[in-house]
């Protein structure tokens, strides 16, 4: 099965030694929680940055599977398929 | 022939962190930003162990809090991979805000204290590259009744003796709590000090005390800038008692004392809770030199109108004779005064907000060459 890919935004680029995509196998059950824990295991720092130490999606990050963002699905527990694109997006906020 | 000193002042702002450094506390060259977009709420600056480590709470609207450091003035920094600071898994909790960061006192290197949001108290004893949650205050029996103010619900203060074994923290809203066991166990300790804005304007706890700072040389002395109320405890916090008379106002956020002298401390008077600018629009630092039974206003070198206030923790003093005192205003100008307050020149301006200054002396060899530097003052 072909495998699922992270995109990440350029600015958390450094924090996953440079890549922009990060991949991770399709087996089984794959939701976004356990596709983040699974690209990011290597990348403590990058994890912080898209969760805090209770796992929750930070407040301004977004994740989009299939062109709709999480928190309007199943958050965390939404699942993703075997070679989805899932996208991660900061939100257009601050001042 | 004595070793020339150099000062090293870190401004933490809204949007990130900007590096000063003067050999004469009138000049000064301006670096940075670090961390941009990201706000800079707390700083630590640590001289003990033979360096000079720097160490900054970070928090990104995006992207999260942490804490970094560096023992090179800036010129690189390191990120602890699992964080410094993050909150057990039991207690669900998660860190917001780093509001503090406390190097311990000489006798006890590698020890750091931090203060966050939600209302906790951490140690480090690695020299701030980890933390552990403080859990006899997390776990006091009053914390479901702290409240948050403005800025959110933060222990900000954080005082160590000597000794070690006494601990004061204050916390907005809850007010000051002592431990006497070196932070095993935590008592309020806010007889006197006022919470107007409660039914009952003297309560055990609750009050919004805004910062704390300890008497350098009068061990059970601390003094206390309140939401309103300026005050001192001779008793080790048993009892607080005004010290407000003779200033403009008792509203403000920063309490700062002097790094030898008995009896020198430095507030920056507000109007009000409700005109929070200073009196008549005048900024002006308020210096007493007898633990408050008088006050000096000092202005010379503050420009003639301003209407920016001064927070908590933008404010600091170093260790230098006669010591620096440094603030900087919501409106992003710096000051600097090589005299103890008497005079001030302006570091830097047209910075973001400024949210936590601190100021310490460091050998020549190890001032960093700035990448970006806008030499100032006379």
């Amino acid at each position: 099965m072909p495998d699922i890919s992270v995109v990440l935004p350029s600015i958390l680029q450094p924090l996953a030694g440079g890549q922009s995509i990060l991949t991770a196998p399709a087996d089984g059950t794959v939701t976004v929680g356990s596709l983040l824990d699974s690209v990011t295991g290597d990348y403590p720092v990058l994890a912080r940055r898209l969760r805090d130490e209770t796992g929750a999606l930070r407040r301004y990050v977004n994740i989009y599977v299939a062109g709709d963002e999480v928190r309007r699905l199943q958050g965390l527990e939404t699942e993703v398929s075997p070679g989805q694109e899932v996208l991660v997006i900061q939100s257009v906020a601050g001042g | 022939m004595a070793t020339a000193e150099n000062f090293v002042l870190a401004i933490g702002t809204k949007k990130g962190l900007w590096l000063a450094t003067s050999q004469d506390r009138k000049q000064w060259s301006v670096s940075g930003p670090h961390f941009l977009m990201s706000e800079i709420p707390s700083i630590g600056i640590d001289t003990r162990d033979g360096r000079t480590r720097i160490m900054v709470g970070v928090r990104s609207e995006h992207w999260g809090p942490t804490v970094a450091h560096s023992d090179d003035l800036g010129a690189t920094w390191t990120e602890p991979e699992q964080g410094a600071i993050t909150f057990p898994e039991d207690t669900g909790a998660a860190v917001e805000r780093i509001w503090q960061i406390y190097p311990d006192a000489e006798s006890r290197p590698g020890v750091v204290w931090a203060g966050a949001e939600p209302i906790s108290v951490w140690k480090s004893t690695d020299g701030g590259e980890h933390f552990e949650l403080n859990r006899g205050l997390w776990d006091h029996p009053h914390r479901s009744d702290w409240g948050a103010g403005y800025g959110g619900a933060a222990a900000h203060s954080i005082v160590v003796n000597p000794a070690g074994d006494n601990v004061h923290v204050a916390m907005s809203t809850g007010g000051v709590y002592r431990s006497l066991d070196g932070g095993e166990s935590w008592e309020p300790r806010n007889k006197g000090i006022s919470a107007y804005f409660m039914p009952d304007p003297n309560p055990e706890f609750g009050q919004c005390v805004h910062k704390i700072a300890a008497d350098a040389a009068v061990e059970g002395r601390l003094y206390a800038q309140n939401h309103h109320g300026v005050y001192r405890t001779d008793d080790n916090g048993e009892n607080w008692n005004s010290i407000a008379e003779g200033l403009p106002a008792d509203f403000g956020f920063v309490m700062l004392t002097h790094p030898r002298r008995e009896g020198t401390a430095w507030v920056v008077p507000l109007k009000a809770d409700g005109e929070r600018i200073p009196p008549e629009g005048k900024l002006a630092v308020h210096r007493t030199d007898d633990a408050g039974a008088t006050w000096k206003r000092l202005d010379t070198g503050l420009p003639k109108g301003e209407y920016n206030s001064v927070l908590r923790d933008a404010a600091g003093v170093d260790s230098s004779e006669p010591a620096g005192v440094y603030f900087g205003t919501r409106g992003g100008t710096v000051y600097a005064s090589a005299d103890e307050g008497e005079t001030f020149a302006e570091v830097v301006s047209h910075l973001p907000d400024v949210l936590c200054v601190r100021a310490c002396v460091v050998s020549t060899a190890g001032l960093p060459v700035p990448e970006t530097a806008a030499a100032r003052g006379a």
